[in-house]
């Protein structure tokens, strides 16, 4: 659709009005809709965090993908493949909400491909054995939904229904890689082994990075780093985009895992896990941040790998996708050769 | 306009018999049958759908918050056109019959 | 007509949807669009509902009670009963569209005739596997006709597909001793029979795509006993390695 309506306002109205306006709806609780005026600030930040959404799914197709083909039973194929599809699903529903705020998917793919827009880190880890489908999948789907469900209240709508549709449907990701870790650890010693290693290697990749850097003292971070962290919170926070600290999050997410792990009798790997009853929370030992910042580093290994099967994809299609506007501007490319 | 892979279109559902087509997001497509296969993966793979409706996005005329105003003044300040501002037809007040 | 008959049958169709669906497999992540990994996903999915079908129908009929998964992940490459198309490797988007044109083609009509099955258990799997090849049907012909009249690149590319793929159709039309005795008893379809309607079918399509229907001047064959091609070894070993590295494993 086009800005002409936007750009008529701009004629009508002076920005401080308009900004008055959005700044109401957004005390009313109201949703901010494609064609409103928003503050430049607010669409950058909205586009930021849509499209690293959208491409850590696509991205995130990746780790549990390459074990489509060997997954042990029909049932664990069909179930993995269902839910790798619906990665691709999420992947479509987010660039198609970025897209309302004005750029082309074509452009989103581009600056994913190119390294200027990021995903999140978390996948830059490798899934190592089929174990790690499972770990994956209760784990970083796990703390996905724990960071996704406010944000199906988020200020702006297309971002908002989108969650609501990834929240519906990923209820199931975490539940099925829960039931496949389940199976493993009622199977035999050497598959509950495999089960405890990939936990062993997941934990830390969900509780640290994708609840993101730390933005309170109180989640272990230093004070400098946890005054940048808020401030960028509070921004997100003020325009209703974020509902929560990462570190409110974080908390929430170990407060449901810790139980789950009991059940399934693995260890989290992380010895300052206990129950606290003075704060009614899981206390979880100091998070080494040093592990997240060296996974934001583009030269990790499999960061590289990543990148390069995207892009791979990508230009191995390029015929397709030409041949595919070709056919539809009806002309005769075909021809000329024939 | 000439249509291309990335044409976006938007998708429409009619979730069961009974229900009138709703707006459930949009997907791109160089034409009609490829959108409506597009829409198909990515808004039917659960639940049983009984039709599916793709539109051109640009066929979709919309009113602008500037022609709010306009466009739905009219509304406003008609409250005869509810029942509440009239005398109830029953003493006590219920309008169920 | 004896059971073991209709579960050899059954072993036959269900390798074929299951070894097709492991090939799809392979695409995931790798489409020339987000929606085509979501599209041959969908397809991969209904073939491994085909497969798991098929496959546990035959072990329950063969004597042994072998389950799906004994099946599909017990057996050996030279055990294994799908018609070499299959297994083709995927190739390029055209060549897999070229297979997935063929395959889906002969499957319509091959469930539409086995909806009337004498086996119960057959003719109502064919009664909904019907319906979703008919969609998988759909998808190649939209996608070969768009390949062939878009860029000369792409036509290039799908005419290769189609001479790729075409020495190995035939295979799927050969009669045996046991398809005729199975046709015989009505449980099965001859698969002679649908050759013709395939033919017309796939000649319609090419022609809308402005291509010839290739002539190979060769036919493969030897699925249907075990004798496979070296790059089914492969297929094997992958689909079945975590099954394999944990004996006596749950799942």
């Amino acid at each position: 659709m086009d800005d002409e309506g936007v750009v008529r306002l701009d004629a009508e109205y002076d920005e401080a009005r308009l900004s008055a306006h959005f700044e109401a709806l957004l005390a009313a609780g109201e949703r901010i809709e494609p064609r409103d005026w928003m503050p430049e600030g607010y669409r950058r930040m909205l586009l930021r965090q849509i499209a690293q959404h959208a491409h850590s799914e696509i991205i995130g197709m990746q780790p549990e993908g390459a074990w489509l083909t060997r997954a042990p039973t029909l049932h664990r194929k069909a179930v993995l493949l269902a839910k790798v599809q619906d990665e691709a699903g999420h992947g479509l529903y987010l660039y198609a909400a970025a897209e309302t705020l004005g750029v082309s998917r074509a452009e989103l793919l581009d600056a994913l491909h190119s390294g200027h827009q990021r995903y999140a880190a978390t996948f830059n880890h490798p899934a190592l054995t089929w174990a790690d489908a499972g770990a994956i999948a209760w784990l970083t789907d796990g703390a996905a939904v724990v960071n996704q469900v406010p944000l199906c209240q988020t200020s702006y709508g297309p971002y908002a229904r989108a969650m609501r549709r990834v929240c519906q449907e990923e209820a199931f990701h975490v539940r099925q890689g829960y039931d496949m870790l389940h199976a493993l650890c009622q199977g035999t010693p050497q598959q509950k082994e495999m089960a405890q290693d990939a936990v062993n290697r997941w934990w830390l990749p969900a509780v640290a990075l994708m609840f993101g850097p730390p933005d309170t003292v109180a989640g272990g971070a230093d004070a400098r780093t946890a005054a940048m962290g808020a401030a960028v919170t509070r921004r997100s926070m003020a325009w209703g985009i974020k509902r929560h600290t990462n570190d409110e999050l974080r908390q929430r997410f170990v407060d449901q895992v810790v139980p789950q792990a009991e059940r399934l009798g693995l260890t989290l790997p992380d010895p300052g896990i206990r129950w606290n009853e003075e704060r009614g929370h899981y206390d979880f030992g100091p998070i080494d941040w040093r592990v997240f910042r060296d996974s934001l580093g583009d030269g990790s290994l499999v960061a590289r790998q990543r990148l390069a099967h995207r892009v791979a994809a990508h230009e191995d299609g390029a015929w397709v996708r030409e041949a595919v506007d070709a056919h539809a501007a009806g002309g005769g490319d075909w021809r000329e050769a024939a | 306009m000439t249509r291309r892979i990335r044409t976006p279109w938007e998708v429409f559902i009619r979730p069961r018999r009974g229900l009138s087509h709703q707006h459930v997001g949009s997907v791109h497509g160089a034409d009609a049958e490829m959108a409506l296969a597009n829409a198909r993966d990515l808004y039917a793979r659960r639940g049983d759908p009984v039709s599916i409706w793709v539109v051109p996005s640009e066929a979709v005329r919309a009113s602008s918050p500037a022609e709010k105003d306009p466009l739905f003044a009219n509304a406003a300040d008609k409250p005869y056109r509810y029942p509440e501002f009239f005398v109830t037809l029953h003493e006590d007040g219920d309008e169920q019959h | 007509m004896s059971s073991t008959d209709t579960a050899a049958y059954a072993l036959r169709l269900g390798d074929d949807a299951l070894v097709l669906a492991q090939r799809l497999c392979a695409w995931v992540t790798r489409a020339p669009t987000i929606e085509e990994d979501l599209a041959l996903s969908n397809i991969a999915l209904d073939l491994i509902g085909h497969a798991r079908t098929l496959l546990a129908h035959s072990g329950a009929l063969d004597g042994t009670g072998r389950t799906e998964d004994q099946l599909a992940y017990l057996r050996t490459e030279r055990e294994f009963r799908n018609a070499l198309l299959l297994e083709l490797p995927n190739g390029d988007f055209a060549v897999t569209l070229a297979r997935q044109l063929a395959y889906s083609l002969y499957a319509r009509l091959l469930y539409g005739e086995l909806a009337a099955s004498a086996d119960e258990v057959l003719a109502g799997f064919a009664v909904r596997a019907a319906k979703e090849v008919e969609y998988h049907a759909m998808h190649a012909t939209g996608w070969t006709v768009r390949l062939a009249r878009g860029t000369a690149e792409s036509r290039r590319r799908m005419r290769a597909g189609l001479e790729t793929v075409w020495p190995y159709t035939g295979e799927l039309f050969e009669e045996d001793a046991l398809t005729r005795r199975l046709a015989a008893a009505g449980t099965g379809v001859n698969p002679a029979g649908i050759r013709e309607s395939w033919e017309k079918a796939v000649t319609a399509v090419l022609a809308d795509a402005e291509l010839a229907v290739p002539a190979p001047s060769w036919q493969a064959s030897g699925g249907r006993e075990g004798l496979h091609t070296e790059a089914f070894g492969a297929l094997v070993a992958e689909l079945q390695s975590v099954h394999r590295q944990f004996p006596g494993g749950t799942w």
